[in-house]
């Protein structure tokens, strides 16, 4: 076979794994298998070029073995060495780091004497540079004002739009120019300056909540890079495999600001991403930022679930949802999780009402737990369900002191892996007080009514 | 003397249009370039359907590991390290070493964020 056509069928199948790869890696079941044939189709990818190279009069294997050997050496221990915590700010990091690699790319092809000076050639280097190098520095931005050495605050300044416009006409202008004579270094080192600035100050307006959805948006412009890349060195695999991340990232971008109840304009040009937000930032509590999700979202959680803990409150009772929760408590025993009820004394209206509606609906009474037998089950639940109970949640119960419901027994729910609350609206419950439970980090909030929530989640699971 | 030029400039785009007898459609530019926009547009389609929902406690890990994925510009990065010109060489490699650490490393990030989604038994 011709050594072409067997670099071809390898880039092939490299961009076949990662689009599957990619696809799988949507949902929690398939996510680790997802991750694993990506990286088994960026190692085909990896394989094809070296192939490539090997039979190329030009090859430089001591450069290309040194730098994957640092590159992977500061990959697995940075990777390694990092927080559960400090996950986004990683993961800005890295890609940052892509960015800046597709930039080193432009910059190369630049200088080499081979590359076309044809306009088909120089804009997508253009692009490549530019793009590259916003994301390279935007990205550096969003890693410090997650990690603290940058201020998390929104910063701005008067015409701050204006000049960031202005900015970034004159970087395109640049652009435009260099394409036009590719012989003027000056051009290009212009551009690229100006690229490395636009990157710092299209972020630095952007409040630290905000930054999970910046550097979703900013690993969506590394792929688009890496796709101008592949125009330029007229490559298919970095065309597909950069536009894919390109167009999915941008999705994933709009599904975040959605679970964030906000607008990618919103968190862009807002500068309402500070975590004293106040009134400004619309559907943003009092108590800072929640997330919200849609039936899919939360069955495919459930799905993955080993042990799920239900949490009835009065709003189960006002929906009449019981029946909907036992067929959801039988799904998810089919799945093999565990499922139990999580009674406190007072959820409901009256002693005991909560078991009076189970009893009605078939639950078998094993499944029943009082608080204190159930609380210390809450820290290996992955899921707890809570369904309209409210006050009984609150962990300010146990933790702030000038709550007027401080000191009242609470069920630990905040404890478990994901707390899904299933609510009509953010309104405070009963005692008229905020629940700091539906702002923590693990707590997903679900609106509607329980008993269409409830019917709407059972269908999602059984597409799933 | 200028319309000599002209006519010699035009002559260069012609050449650079028309392909050579001898070889395939897939050396001319022009060709390379719609074949290339072609392949990009049906990525971007692929990409925008690729993902539809999911769940908020993935999309950290998603974002990690399709930015892994965008860490593909390793493939030029390795081709710009192998170039005879000294400081392509040089940026080539400073791409390769940027572009692994966003590769291996991603790849290693995600995997350890998406250890919390297997399911224990």
């Amino acid at each position: 076979m011709n050594i072409d056509h067997l670099v071809q069928i390898l880039y092939l199948v490299a961009s076949g794994l990662l689009i599957f790869g990619l696809k799988r890696l949507g949902s929690p079941k398939t996510a680790p298998q997802g991750n694993m044939l990506g990286g088994l189709g960026m190692l085909f990818a990896i394989l094809a070029v070296c192939i490539q190279e090997a039979n190329s009069d030009e090859s430089n294997w001591v450069l290309v073995g040194v730098g994957i050997v640092v590159g992977s050496v500061i990959g697995i221990i940075a990777a390694q060495k990092v927080q559960m915590t400090g996950m986004p700010q990683m993961v800005a990091l890295f890609n940052g780091l892509g960015g800046g690699a597709s930039a080193f790319v432009a910059a190369s092809e630049f200088k080499y004497d081979g590359t076309d000076t044809s306009a088909m050639t120089m804009v997508p280097l253009f692009l490549s540079m530019m793009i590259g190098a916003l994301t390279f520095t935007g990205s550096l931005i969003a890693f410090g004002k997650l990690q603290g050495i940058v201020t998390s605050k929104p910063v701005s300044y008067p015409l701050q739009k204006t000049i960031n416009l202005v900015l970034f006409l004159s970087t395109v202008s640049a652009g435009l120019l260099m394409v036009n004579d590719p012989s003027a270094t000056h051009w290009f080192i212009v551009l690229t300056a100006l690229s490395l600035v636009l990157g710092v100050l299209a972020v630095i307006p952007i409040g630290g909540a905000d930054m999970p959805v910046v550097i979703s948006l900013l690993n969506s412009y590394s792929g688009i890079a890496a796709s101008a890349t592949g125009f330029v060195l007229r490559n298919d695999a970095l065309i597909i495999a950069g536009s894919l991340v390109g167009a999915s990232g941008i999705i994933l971008t709009q599904i975040m600001c959605k679970a964030m109840n906000r607008s990618l304009a919103n968190v862009l040009f807002g500068g309402f991403g500070s975590d004293d937000s106040g009134g400004a930032a619309g559907p943003a509590g009092p108590q800072g930022n929640y997330k919200s999700a849609g039936p899919e979202e939360v069955a495919m959680i459930l799905d993955t679930a080993s042990l799920v803990i239900i949490v009835p409150g009065y709003g189960m009772a006002v929906a009449q949802a019981q029946h909907q929760v036992r067929e959801l408590d039988k799904a998810l025993q089919e799945r093999g999780a565990e499922v139990l009820y999580a009674i406190h004394p007072v959820a409901g209206r009256m002693p005991g009402h909560m078991n009076v509606l189970l009893a009605e609906a078939d639950v078998p009474y094993e499944q029943l737990q009082e608080m204190d037998v159930i609380n210390p089950s809450f820290p290996r639940a992955d899921v707890a369900i809570v369904l309209g109970a409210n006050d009984v949640t609150n962990p300010a119960a146990r933790t702030d002191k000038a709550s007027p419901i401080y000191g009242m027994p609470i069920l630990d729910v905040d404890k478990a892996r994901t707390v899904m609350v299933l609510k009509r609206s953010m309104n405070p419950g009963f005692a008229g007080i905020e629940n700091e439970l539906f702002f923590k980090e693990n707590t997903l909030m679900v609106f509607g009514d329980a008993k269409d929530s409830v019917s709407k989640i059972n269908s999602a699971l059984k597409e799933l | 003397m200028i319309e000599m030029n002209i006519s010699s400039l035009t002559l260069n785009l012609l050449a650079d249009v028309t392909p050579p007898t001898q070889e395939a459609s897939s050396g001319d530019p022009v060709t390379t370039l719609l074949m290339g926009l072609t392949v990009f547009l049906l990525a971007v389609f692929v990409g925008f359907e690729l993902i539809t929902k999911v769940p908020p406690t993935l999309h950290t890990p998603l974002m990690s590991g399709s930015n892994a994925i965008s860490g593909i510009t390793i493939i030029g990065a390795i081709i710009c390290a192998g170039r005879a010109d000294n400081v392509a060489a040089i940026l080539g490699f400073l791409a390769v070493v940027f572009a692994t650490v966003n590769v291996v490393g991603g790849f290693a990030v995600t995997n350890r964020m998406l250890q919390m989604f297997k399911k224990k038994k």
